[in-house]
């Protein structure tokens, strides 16, 4: 494509791995990290691809 | 909904809904503009009209794929759970620093009855017990030592990690344990053993030496920086990863991106330097006037850090990761922190609280760490928050990086938990803005 040079297209409302709960907790706060969900990793994806679970 | 921004001379597009996102030339950005009903004055007139419909029929594509003006498609209800996942454990609210911006009021937090006190061992290993208890059937728990200064009461984290990896074994629980220290009185055997146990290690450094030394005064008000760096440095050596330096800028250096990159030049990789939560009476409170110097410090920052990627002076700033592909799930991202409810904080005493920002605040005690939580109301009250009940987030593109933004923050400058917080977003936009150009530019 000539106009939309790069595109990551992905499906933020997908809530295949729904609320596991297993992640790391994000506080925002200036005293910790300041670690929002958009800096988190899912555990669950992670985990699938490392092929340690399968993918449900 | 679609955004579109500038950052790092090109241009970008993020489909909120979806979470796509694209590098896009001046004539899509103008197109996306004008579909969001935003005047882009005589902007096309400039283009030749088969330019216009190439770049048109190239936003159709990906209209068509859901990546682009995609529609939300879910139903959330929050429905409050009593499980718990992490504590912040304040282990000491004892310290050897008297920061001048302490949220912490120098360790006495909201209460005058608990200053300088520590943690005793029987309500450190209660903590334990109560996080097994109360977490379901999580695997994954989470304690992170807090103060004050929790090396003021190092036997005693050892003692508890000592009896919670015990309890794990017979639970089939997995304790990730940090620790959040001013690296003052961090020790080679400290870090051996931080090294063996602490999933991760927070450590608070400013900057530049000029800013932390009149930020991180001692008790009586020396300086700090040498002996907390050279701490620090013997750290970064022997653990190489799952560590952090982190640092509060506030008006006194809104130049902060300097202070990353000297932290950066000392020789550090794992880098997050955060902006000072202070009431607007403060001399060092960050005000509205402020933003405009702050926004561009973010766009300085992440041009530096993109010059040294891939060198060995890289570094990685913790408010550019960001994960595109994939990241947490929905319910992660509507509900985030979890204050009061799956993350709670234990203060020396054993008085349970939302969060490490209500500690001492008598109207948020919400039990002990020996009966339990008594005041579920709370918990519930907190709980009930999430993206959706805060209607200044409906129309923001962050919301899904951002969740809310902070509770505590919401409650003290909005006077409510769902509140907004005009600077705390408009930092976590452009900090959000930039750390996706960065993305989609190395992709
Ligand atoms: S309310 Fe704020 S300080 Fe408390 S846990 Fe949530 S993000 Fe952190
Ligand atoms: S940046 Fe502000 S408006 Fe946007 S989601 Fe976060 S709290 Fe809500």
């Amino acid at each position: 494509m000539k106009h939309i040079k790069k595109a990551i297209e992905t499906v933020i409302n997908n809530d295949r791995h729904s609320g596991c709960g297993e992640c790391q907790t994000s506080c925002q706060s200036a005293c910790k990290t300041s670690c929002t969900v958009g800096n988190q990793e899912c555990l669950k994806e992670i985990r699938i691809n490392n092929k340690e679970i399968k993918q449900d | 909904m679609v955004h579109t921004f500038s950052c790092l001379y090109k241009d970008f597009a993020i489909d909120v809904e979806s979470g796509s996102c694209f590098e896009i030339d001046s004539l899509t950005k103008a197109l996306i503009e004008q579909k969001n009903s935003l005047d882009i004055g005589d902007f096309l007139a400039s283009y030749a009209k088969a330019q216009i419909d190439e770049a048109k029929l190239e936003i159709d594509e990906f209209i068509k794929r859901g990546s682009l003006f995609s529609e939300s498609n879910f139903n959330f209800e929050s429905t409050p759970i009593d499980q718990v996942k992490a504590l912040c454990v304040n282990i000491s609210h004892k310290c050897n620093l008297a920061c001048s911006y302490c949220f912490a009021g120098g360790g006495d937090y909201h209460s005058k009855e608990t200053t300088s006190k520590n943690m005793s061992l029987a309500t450190a290993k209660a903590c334990i017990d109560f996080l097994i208890k109360n977490s379901g059937n999580r695997y994954n728990l989470e304690i992170d030592f807090f103060g004050g200064e929790p090396l003021l009461n190092y036997q005693t984290i050892k003692d508890a990690v000592a009896y919670g990896r015990e309890q794990e074994k017979l639970y089939n629980k997995n304790f990730k344990f940090t620790v959040t220290t001013n690296a003052l009185n961090l020790t080679e055997e400290m870090i051996d053993y931080f090294n063996k146990e602490m999933h991760n290690v927070v450590i608070s450094i400013d900057g530049r030496e000029n800013i932390h030394n009149k930020a991180r005064p001692d008790l009586k008000g020396g300086v700090t920086f040498s002996k907390v760096v050279k701490n620090a440095l013997v750290l970064k050596k022997k653990r190489q990863t799952s560590y952090y330096i982190r640092g509060t800028f506030t008006a006194n250096n809104l130049d902060f991106s300097k202070d990353v990159i000297a932290l950066a030049d000392l020789g550090f990789d794992q880098i997050s330097l955060e902006p000072v939560v202070l009431p607007d009476n403060h001399p060092l409170a960050i005000k509205e006037e402020h933003l405009p110097i702050l926004l561009n410090q973010y766009e300085i920052l992440a041009a530096e850090y993109q010059k040294r990627k891939g060198t060995d002076k890289a570094f990685n700033f913790f408010h550019f990761n960001i994960d595109l592909k994939g990241g947490p799930c929905l319910k992660k991202r509507l509900s985030g922190c979890g204050v009061g409810g799956e993350y709670l904080c234990v203060s020396v005493d054993g008085s349970i609280y939302p969060c490490h920002r209500f500690d001492g605040m008598k109207e948020y005690r919400m039990g002990d760490i020996e009966s339990g939580i008594k005041n579920k109301e709370i918990s519930y009250y907190f709980q009930k928050s999430n993206l959706l009940t805060k209607p200044h987030c409906n129309n923001c593109f962050a919301k899904y990086f951002c969740s809310g933004g902070c509770n505590a923050n919401n409650l003290e400058f909005g006077g409510n938990i769902n509140a907004a917080h005009k600077i705390s977003c408009e930092l976590m936009k452009k900090r959000i803005e930039c750390a996706i150009a960065l993305k989609v530019i190395c992709s």
